[in-house]
């Protein structure tokens, strides 16, 4: 079994002080004795899966949510600490926290720091009060400077700035605003992605899947425009939304483009492991009652293929034939022959070296990435 | 069998008015029929035509009645299909009877179509007495519809029964009837064989069952038999008579009598509708009046969506012919769709008929064009072709003149809506012919309508202006000479022949215009601007233009989403495979067919 020499783990907190309105990710807001009742559950699945994990090697950890600062910090020390006992987590690993500026506090953070988090992702989205409403954010411009200000001084030097496009209404000046006050910052990544108006949101309701809302010649013009003013300050764009300082991109995020395995934890999480993709139930109350069910998909050699592609295009740098061979024993052009050929006459693909989406791929990667699925 | 004790009859009865229940009340009450065995409706036994509440096979039924006067009489009900398109099988149908019900709606009164099929009886020498249905109604006007009768019709109507079919209300007033007002029939059972065929059907094992009412003499096995208009030969294998759903074999079949004949027959084209049979060994000297050979009314293209299923598609629709020998069909192939069928059909109803059967039975998805009725294109060298195809269309320059199918319709339509409905039929060309007040609050309008401008919607157009009140029968008239050009689509500069087609001049950039903004909707974004153009004669007279996709990106995409991302993209691609490409352009199935709906906005 290949790449077995590394294993990345994602630990997601299902928990929130308010849930946003265009959020679709799983979480709840709720009372301190099911979260507490919830960690016991996730230190007991982390035990679980120890076995399954043996001695691979950890190379990052992901600790997303929802929002992992808003529970008490000891939770996180705690699982961050069985976690060394129970993996073989890399001296360098990655081990990156999710916040929200309103709930940081400095006194959480040196525990955060204590317990090995190397690298914080702040979500800020906008740098604009208004904006901030329309997203029914719980915090200001003005609290995420404190916060971003608390980060920095208990030593974090890798951070990373979400940001968020296309909102309603929003204007391109608005945009361009908030994006040189991060750059200001000197974050070491930024996250820039256009809103998506996901079902069952609040937003959806409101706006629909939003066309007509965000015009798409702004959105494009946004993202251009992003691309060229963050890679004037240094910021290499390499992956569709995500941008970072040379040496800094998310080991995290790479790996999940690479198809490095990974392992979930807590109800919604996902992973790939031994060519299987498992995906965890979505009910929290069973979470706790100790259901750790999964869904299993094992993946065909064709739909390995079909992901090392779409997984792979969405990196700036695109795929290496050698890489493909290494994975598969077969040429990639002795598979998508013609599909390499159609995409660069139509101008989406560069196929010169390794394998990469152009500018105008990168819009329109959906078309370009559905053309890699096989019949 | 004494003829005396023979009673063949019809129910005559606008949609909805109730003829099948009253149909499965005769069949229960003169029992032969336990309640077990009865089905909600006994006569329509094939599930489209419940759904639709439509008797699209004429189907047949025999059963005995005891009368009050203590005699036994056999009753032979024979069902007619119920829609304007299948106007000459009615007309075959009451042919094979001597008399007919008529059931009108006690709320309704009679309807448009009641009246075309009662003059249509009236012409076949039948004697019709109504039946004055759903009396149990809170907005039953009995009395008000049986002088409706009275004036419009011109037939006695006051002692007619007052029935519930539904309910079972005075269905023995309907037998007694039957028995004194249907005249028994009076054929010579000694004279040389003359039997009208008046349906067909295909059975694998026995061939074509042939439906028929014997006019004069008898028919047993192994008789020598001769279809006179077909001149088709065979020799009997069984006759028989028809139990409810079933073919019950008997010994012969003689003057009077109604039932089946079998004779290993592979077509059902050898045995025509309205054909009459006749011994070989015996021939009567002439055939019975009244037979025409099918014509089919509207064409259009059929395509299986799965190019590769064209053999599937040939096999069913041979198969659907065996049983329906008003379909036709032959082999063509278009550019934008591939290898496919021109099919030719009674009208569109037969052609909706035949496509849900085609994809529910057959389970075929399928592409039509737009379908157009055939005209008739003289050339300058003298030649008349006629076009079924607007692919087909000679040069301008080689056409002298085009001349189109017209019709005479004929509307019924409450005062109210008098005026929506003219101003209808002025927007589709209609020449006045007349209007006469039935009663005080309705009118019967007389139009003459081009056949194309009938064939897409003017059905739901009727009923929309004028609330469902209006009801509607015609008859192909004849061929008029009229200004006809062909209207032809170009997306992305290339001409897509499947979505010509032939239109009236003056409705040429009307009908361009909401083409093109039709299929501007229904053509998906590409990687470059797509322009929609409709031309005439090479001139474009109507341009939309499907702008460039510029964003078709999951912007966000985390580990867990990865299960998730790659269904949206199966989705995505799958989409692709529903379209058809035309030179770079994929275009959508449905846009194919968008043409049928341009009226409705």
């Amino acid at each position: 079994m290949k790449n077995k020499d590394s294993l990345m783990l994602y630990i997601h907190i299902p928990f929130c002080e308010r849930k946003c309105d265009y959020c679709d990710f799983l979480s709840f807001v709720t009372d301190e004795d099911t979260k507490a009742g919830y960690f016991k559950g996730l230190f007991k699945q982390l035990e679980l899966k120890a076995e399954l994990a043996g001695n691979i090697p950890v190379s990052s950890i992901f600790i997303g949510g929802g929002t992992p600062s808003c529970v008490d910090e000891r939770f996180i020390y705690d699982t961050l600490m069985l976690v060394r006992d129970k993996y073989r987590v890399l001296d360098d690993a990655e081990i990156t926290m999710e916040s929200n500026p309103n709930s940081i506090r400095k006194e959480a953070l040196s525990v955060y720091r204590n317990a090995g988090i190397n690298r914080i992702s702040m979500g800020l989205q906008s740098a604009d009060n208004e904006e901030l409403k329309l997203l029914s954010r719980l915090h200001s411009y003005e609290d995420f400077l404190k916060a971003y200000d608390a980060v920095r001084l208990c030593g974090f030097d890798n951070v990373n700035v979400d940001l968020m496009s296309g909102l309603p209404g929003q204007s391109i000046a608005s945009f361009e605003k908030t994006l040189s006050k991060v750059i200001s910052l000197k974050p070491e990544h930024i996250s820039a992605y256009s809103l998506i108006f996901e079902e069952g949101t609040r937003f959806y309701e409101r706006y629909g899947d939003g066309e007509g809302v965000v015009d798409e010649e702004t959105d494009r013009y946004i993202y251009h425009m992003t691309q060229s003013m963050l890679k004037d300050f240094g910021y290499e764009r390499y992956e569709i939304s995500n941008y970072s300082r040379p040496g800094k991109e998310c080991r995290h995020n790479l790996g999940y483009w690479v198809r490095r395995p990974y392992l979930g934890f807590g109800p919604s999480a996902a992973s790939l492991f031994d060519e299987k993709r498992y995906s965890m139930h979505r009910d929290l109350k069973a979470f706790i009652a100790g259901d750790f069910s999964e869904s299993v998909e094992e993946l065909s050699l064709n739909a390995r293929m079909e992901e090392f592609m779409f997984l792979g295009l969405r990196l700036t740098k695109g795929i290496s034939r050698d890489e493909f061979f290494k994975a598969f024993n077969k040429d990639l052009d002795s598979v998508y022959k013609d599909v390499l050929e159609k995409l660069q006459k139509e101008g989406l693909l560069d196929i010169s070296g390794r394998v990469k989406l152009t500018e105008k791929g990168l819009d329109l990667a959906n078309y370009a990435m559905s053309q890699f699925l096989l019949d | 069998m004494n003829q005396d004790h023979i009673r063949n009859f019809c129910i005559i009865a606008h949609i909805d008015h109730g003829k099948s229940t009253l149909a499965d009340r005769i069949i229960e009450q003169t029992g032969l029929l336990t309640s077990r065995e009865m089905q909600a409706q006994v006569l329509d036994n094939m599930d489209l035509e419940r759904e639709r509440g439509i008797t699209i096979k004429a189907q047949s039924v025999r059963t005995v009645y005891k009368a009050q006067d203590g005699e036994e009489y056999i009753f032979n009900l024979i069902d007619t299909p119920g829609h304007v398109d299948f106007n000459y099988e009615v007309s075959r149908s009451l042919a094979a009877c001597d008399g007919a019900i008529l059931v009108v709606d006690a709320a309704q009164g009679i309807e448009a179509q009641t009246l075309a099929n009662v003059y249509l009886a009236l012409d076949h020498d039948l004697d019709v007495f109504p039946v004055i249905n759903k009396i149990d109604l809170p907005s039953a006007e009995p009395q008000k519809v049986i002088d409706e009768i009275e004036d419009v019709i011109g037939i006695e109507a006051q002692d007619a029964p007052l029935i519930s079919a539904k309910n079972g209300i005075n269905i023995d007033q309907v037998l007694e009837a039957i028995v004194h007002k249907v005249p028994a029939p009076k054929g010579d059972s000694d004279a040389p064989l003359q039997a009208l065929i008046f349906d067909s059907l295909y059975d694998s094992y026995k061939g074509v069952i042939s439906f028929v009412r014997i006019k004069n003499g008898r028919v047993k096995k192994g008789a020598p038999i001769k279809m006179m208009a077909t001149g088709a030969t065979a020799e009997v294998v069984e006759v028989g008579i028809f139990g409810a759903g079933q073919f019950i074999p008997c010994e012969e079949l003689s003057a009077g009598m109604v039932g089946y004949i079998t004779a290993s027959i592979k077509n059902v084209r050898d045995t025509a509708v309205g054909d009459t049979i006749t011994r070989t060994d015996n021939p009567c000297s002439e055939p019975l009046p009244g037979y025409k050979p099918v014509q089919p009314m509207v064409y259009c293209g059929v395509y299986p969506a799965d190019g590769a299923k064209y053999p599937d598609l040939r096999d069913a629709l041979e198969k659907l012919q065996l049983n329906d020998a008003a379909l036709f069909y032959e082999p063509e192939t278009s550019i934008a769709l591939g290898f496919g069928f021109r099919c030719g059909f009674l009208g569109l109803l037969h052609l909706e008929i035949i496509q849900e059967r085609l994809e529910r039975e057959y389970n075929l998805d399928l592409v039509t064009t737009a379908p157009g009725v055939v005209y008739r294109v003289f050339k300058t060298n003298g030649e008349m072709i006629e076009l079924t195809n607007p692919s087909n269309l000679p040069d301008p320059s080689e056409i002298e003149h085009m001349e189109e199918p017209v019709v005479n319709a004929e509307i019924m339509v409450t005062r109210e809506f008098v005026g929506s409905i003219m101003e209808l039929c002025q927007e589709r060309r209609g020449r006045y012919i007349s209007m006469e007040y039935m009663e005080e609050t309705r009118a019967l309008l007389k139009y003459e309508l081009p056949l194309n401008e009938i064939i897409y919607d003017f059905f739901d157009a009727l009923k929309s202006r004028s609330r469902g009140y209006a009801s509607f029968d015609y008859e192909l008239k004849g061929y008029e000479k009229s200004e006809l050009v062909k209207l032809d689509i170009l997306v992305n500069r290339e001409e897509v022949d499947a979505l010509s087609f032939i239109v009236f001049s003056g409705s040429a950039y009307e009908r361009g215009r909401k083409m093109c903004e039709k299929l501007k909707d229904e053509i998906p974004r590409h990687l470059f601007e797509v322009p929609i153009q409709a031309a005439v004669g090479g001139k474009i007279i109507a341009r939309e233009t499907v702008k460039a996709m510029r964003k078709d990106v999951l912007a966000k995409c985390y580990g867990g989403d990865i299960s998730r991302k790659k269904k949206l993209l199966e989705k995505q691609k799958e989409g692709k495979k529903r379209m058809r490409s035309v030179g770079n352009v994929e275009i959508p199935q449905k846009a194919f067919m968008s043409v049928l709906k341009l009226d409705e906005e």
